[in-house]
C-alpha cells in the first residue's frame, strides 16, 4: 500500500492558505495599541514605579518575591503588584521581648 | 526653495540607501541640483552605492568639527554634474554628530542645493533622529512585510513629533515608498498587498518599486539604479516617484507579475 501511494499518481497538493490576511490583522491590532501609547507618559509604568518607591521606603522587600503584571486593554488596563512584605510587627515585638 | 527630504524606515535592509541614490540621480537628471547626505556614521554605504568610495577625503563630521569646509567634503558625481554626495564618517564615534552641527550644515546646504536628501541609518537612535530633524518632507521606505510596516508606523509617529517642523506645528510631508514588491506573491496572498499597507499606514503612496535583480546589479557596479539602466522596471518606478516629488501627477503603475514589465494601472494617485 505504502509503495503504491509513493509511486502512484498523487492528488494536487492542498493550496497553502494565504498568510497576508493574518499579517494584516495582526498589524492592525498591534498598531492600534502602539499608537495609543505613543506620546503620552505611560500611566501604568508611572504607577508601578511610584508604588514600588513608596513601599520600599517603608519596608525592605525581596525583589525576587515581587510579582508585577501589566495588561493593557483598549478601554481598561490592569496593574497587579504582588509584594511579599515581611511581617514587621512580629519581628519588632520579638526584638523587644 | 531648497527642500530637505529624509529617506527613512526604522527597519534596516529595506532599501533606504538604494532609494536615496536612485531618487537623487533621477532628480539630478531632471535638472535639479541635488546633494545626498549619508547619516549612517560608522556604517556609511551611500558612497559605495554611488561608486564614489575611493574619492572620499573629508566627511560630514570633519565639516561639523571645522577640520574641513563643506566644499572640500562634497563629492561631485562623475556622471551627473548636478549630483553631489556628502559622505558620513566611517571611524569616529556617533556622538560627534550634534543637533547644532547638523543644523548648521543643513542651513549651508539649503543655500547651495534644490534638494538635500538625507539617508537615514536604520533604527531610532541619534543618527536616525538627526537625519529627520530638519526635514521638510519624508520618504518612508517600506517592504510589504509585518516588521517593516510596524517600524514604518513608529517612524511616522516620530516624523509627526520629533522634527523641527512638527514642533512648530507644521507637518512634515510624508510619502510612502513600497519597495521589494512582488506582485505575484501579493496576488497569491503570500505578501501584504499595496492596499493593505496603505490602509494600515494611512500615508500617501509615492511609488511601488518591484523586487528586481536590476537593483543588485546597479549597486554591484556602483551606480544608482536609475542611471545604470533607466529602462528597467525599478528605474522606471523610481523616475516616476521623483516626478511626483517634483509635483507632477503621474499615474501609479503596479509592477506586473511577469518579467518585471509594468502594465497594469492602479489608478491611485500620489498626494
Amino acid at each position: 500500500m505504502m509503495g503504491l501511494r509513493l509511486f502512484g499518481s498523487r492528488a494536487a497538493p492542498a493550496p497553502v492558505p494565504a498568510s497576508a490576511p493574518i499579517a494584516r490583522e495582526r498589524l492592525q491590532i498591534l498598531l492600534a495599541h502602539e499608537r495609543g501609547l505613543r506620546g503620552q507618559p505611560d500611566l501604568l509604568d508611572l504607577l508601578r514605579s511610584e508604588i514600588l518607591a513608596v513601599v520600599s521606603r517603608h519596608v525592605a522587600f525581596d525583589p525576587e518575591k515581587l510579582n508585577i503584571r501589566m495588561e493593557r486593554g483598549h478601554d481598561v488596563s490592569m496593574l497587579e503588584i504582588d509584594i511579599e512584605v515581611p511581617n514587621v510587627a512580629e519581628r519588632l515585638s520579638a526584638a523587644v521581648a | 526653495m531648497a527642500k530637505v527630504l529624509v529617506v527613512t524606515s526604522g527597519k534596516g535592509g529595506v532599501g533606504k540607501t538604494t532609494t536615496t541614490a536612485a531618487l537623487g540621480a533621477a532628480l539630478a537628471q531632471m535638472g535639479e541640483k541635488v546633494v545626498v547626505v549619508d547619516f549612517d556614521v560608522g556604517l556609511r554605504n551611500l558612497d559605495l552605492v554611488l561608486g564614489a568610495e575611493r574619492r572620499v577625503v573629508f566627511d560630514f563630521i570633519n565639516v561639523v568639527q571645522g577640520i574641513a569646509n563643506l566644499s572640500q567634503a562634497l563629492i561631485r558625481d562623475k556622471r551627473l554634474e548636478n549630483l553631489w554626495l556628502l559622505p558620513a564618517s566611517q571611524t569616529r564615534d556617533k556622538d560627534a554628530l550634534t543637533e547644532e552641527g547638523v543644523g548648521k550644515i543643513i542651513t549651508e546646504l539649503r543655500n547651495k542645493f534644490d534638494w538635500i536628501i538625507c539617508d537615514s541609518p536604520a533604527g531610532i537612535e541619534r543618527g536616525a533622529m538627526l537625519s529627520m530633524r530638519y526635514a521638510d518632507e519624508a520618504v518612508i521606505v517600506t517592504n510589504p512585510e509585518v516588521s517593516s510596516v510596524r517600524d514604518s508606523d513608529r517612524i511616522i509617529g516620530m516624523l509627526d513629533s520629533k522634527t523641527v517642523k512638527a514642533e512648530k506645528g507644521e507637518p512634515v510631508q510624508k510619502h510612502l515608498l513600497i519597495t521589494r514588491f512582488d506582485t505575484a506573491r501579493a496576488a497569491r496572498g503570500e505578501m501584504l498587498s499595496i492596499e493593505d499597507v496603505l490602509d494600515i499606514l494611512a500615508t500617501p503612496l509615492l511609488g511601488i518599486i518591484p523586487e528586481s535583480q536590476d537593483v543588485l546589479r546597479a549597486s554591484n557596479v556602483g551606480a544608482p539604479v536609475t542611471l545604470n539602466d533607466a529602462t528597467c522596471a525599478p528605474s522606471r518606478a523610481y523616475i516616476d516617484a521623483a516626478r511626483r516629488l517634483m509635483g507632477e501627477t503621474v499615474p501609479m503603475i503596479v509592477p506586473a507579475a511577469k518579467k518585471g514589465l509594468m502594465d497594469r494601472l492602479l489608478g491611485r494617485r500620489a498626494a
